[in-house]
């Protein structure tokens, strides 16, 4: 098995022969069946495919939501395999922003604090330099102090997004972000993404099952069958 | 912020908060008003012992020295006490338990006047006939009584002579040889105490002990200073107990309202639990959540019971000023707010765990 010298290589990801079986009951469910793949530092990434085919379980393993059961993972110099729980609970504070389909707002905060907590949780105590301009790009400096009921679908996705960079994150993943929106909040989010890609070289892995999402995006990979068949 | 979610947790579902913070209140509001009722009623006693102006009280030997109940003593010990050196005077009392905590006390009234300096009547005067009766303020302002009203108690008619300014040997006063008489105490005359007053109060230790040894195996003598000493919760084993009972009960239920709030809290934000868990909260931190939550609901609901103990007290004091006599009881409100919280960790701990436990993926994923 080789390994690579992270810090030698362009990629913030890395993923070789990823397999990952879920045991449901008696019967093993393989959701990944050998995935490989290299994400460039500052690269804007679609994962396409349809129901089933993986992308959900690529991006829970990538965001250290759950381990997989082999193959190799490096993200930022880090070898996922070698991770205890507890330090994928840190990469997750620290080197990982997540935005969700559901946007996954806190209901009881205002967006302030839902950025906030992020940063609480990282023990982090200011935003990075520039996140000013992200909450400006972002539009939503005006809408901070009110609750998510009390957003938007767009404006509630451009929170989550604002809590996915407070911590200035290696990689954003960015599980269909436009899943929940209409086409012209779903193209402004998409705007958003690819100019903060453009902007700051943020990288980003979306995955989406929309084509038209995925062509927002650098390059475009799609999965079928736990794997990738289109690279 | 962890606080600010915590509170904003409890806000976003205030009704279901204020309840729980209710229920935990009730729980410490009966842990202080049993406090104070015991406390109260004990200073109660001792108010009134101490207003008989007697320096020496003489029990059965049997008899424990805070006592319910009414033992009685063949009533010829009383001329014989009352003609040991420095004994200026000797007086019998007879107690009937007639209500719930009150008793009847009987004495011979002119001589216990002038043991007492004598009583303070707000109205009427002394018992001039055999069924005269003298209460206290409390006892006709609870049953509503003015002089030369009737009362039925131990199956009798009495008829109030005078109402007198509480505090002194008990609530209601009735002449020794009625009581006697209508007890089946007359023959042989027995009474349930001797109060003893001495010519030298400063001669107060070397008498109890002549008398304790004088009458050992028949009566026991105790000082009015070790009598008031002994007025405490911390001698009456049967109140203790109680106590125990209701400090359990308290913390039993304080888990139980705990417990199904914070489940349902926990079922209720699996999602929130999962974005958490995504943000990067570690088990201990989710934990730590819901157990910040249980702490203010503890302080909350003390917070409510101290409150709630001063109406309770209110209460208890206008609808039976002389049957039951609550105090404050201020010692006893960290002692109570720490049984609370002790009952709300509990209670947290499971739902804690529960959420802590939970998978990230899974939680997220929860409709």
């Amino acid at each position: 098995m080789s390994s690579p010298p992270p810090a030698a290589t362009p990629e913030i990801i890395t993923v070789r022969d990823l397999r990952k079986v879920y045991h449901i009951g008696e019967v093993d469910v393989p959701a990944l069946r050998g995935v490989n793949l290299e994400v460039a530092r500052g690269e804007f990434l679609a994962v396409v495919g349809p129901s089933g085919s993986g992308k959900s379980t690529l991006f829970h393993i990538l965001g250290g939501l759950t381990p997989p059961t082999s193959g190799e993972i490096w993200i930022d110099g880090l070898d996922l395999r070698k991770l205890t729980e507890n330090q994928r609970t840190e990469m997750r504070q620290k080197k990982v922003g997540f935005v969700f389909q559901k946007y996954n707002l806190l209901p009881t905060l205002t967006a302030r604090d839902n950025i906030a907590i992020a940063q609480s949780l990282a023990r982090i105590d200011s935003p990075p330099p520039g996140f000013d301009n992200i909450l400006q790009l972002l539009g939503i400096k005006h809408r901070l102090d009110h609750r998510p009921n009390a957003l938007s679908g767009g404006e509630q996705q451009r929170v989550a997004i604002a809590r996915a960079l407070v911590n200035n994150p290696a990689i954003l993943l960015a599980d269909e972000p436009t899943g929940n929106l209409d086409t012209e909040n779903s193209n402004a989010v998409l705007d958003i993404l690819r100019g903060l890609n453009k902007r700051t070289r943020q990288t980003i892995l979306m995955i989406t099952h929309n084509p038209e999402a995925a062509a927002f995006a650098d390059r475009t990979v799609a999965m079928r069958d736990g794997r990738i068949v289109a690279p | 912020m962890i606080n600010k979610l915590v509170i904003e947790n409890l806000r976003h579902r205030w009704i279901r908060t204020l309840l729980c913070a209710l229920v935990v209140g009730v729980q410490v509001m009966s842990i202080l008003t049993l406090m104070g009722l015991s406390r109260g009623m004990l200073q109660d006693s001792a108010d009134r012992a101490k207003g008989t102006g007697a320096d020496i009280f003489l029990k059965p030997d049997t008899q424990a020295t805070i006592s319910f109940s009414s033992g009685q003593i063949d009533a010829k010990f009383v001329p014989f006490v009352a003609r040991q050196p420095h004994v200026a005077q000797a007086l019998g009392v007879l107690i009937m338990p007639v209500e719930l905590v009150t008793t009847m006390n009987a004495v011979d009234v002119p001589q216990f006047e002038r043991m007492s300096n004598g009583f303070r009547f707000l109205q009427g005067g002394p018992p001039q006939a055999p069924d005269d009766l003298i209460v206290d303020n409390y006892y006709a302002e609870q049953h509503h009584l003015g002089v030369g009203g009737a009362v039925k108690l131990l199956n009798h008619n009495w008829r109030v002579c005078g109402i007198m300014q509480g505090g002194v040997l008990g609530h209601l006063i009735v002449q020794l040889s009625t009581l006697q008489r209508l007890t089946g105490n007359a023959n042989p005359p027995r009474v349930s105490q001797i109060l003893v007053k001495l010519d030298n109060p400063a001669l107060t230790p070397q008498v109890v002990n002549q008398l304790n040894t004088l009458l050992k195996g028949d009566l026991r003598a105790i000082s009015m200073k070790d009598l008031q000493s002994q007025f405490s919760v911390s001698n009456i084993p049967q109140l203790r107990a109680f106590i125990g009972v209701i400090t359990a009960l308290a913390v039993v239920v304080g888990f139980l309202v705990v417990f199904l709030s914070m489940y349902t809290a926990v079922i209720e934000r699996t999602r929130e639990i999962g974005i958490l868990k995504a943000l990067g909260a570690k088990p201990l931190t989710i934990l730590d959540i819901l157990v910040r939550e249980a702490i203010v609901l503890a302080i909350v609901g003390c917070l409510i019971g101290i409150l709630l103990s001063f109406a309770s007290k209110g209460v208890i004091t206008s609808l039976m000023p002389a049957s039951l006599r609550v105090i404050n009881v201020p010692d006893w409100w960290p002692i109570s707010g720490a049984i609370a919280l002790g009952g709300a960790l509990l209670g947290a701990i499971y739902p804690g765990l529960k959420a802590a436990r939970q998978d990230a993926i899974e939680a997220l994923s929860y409709e």
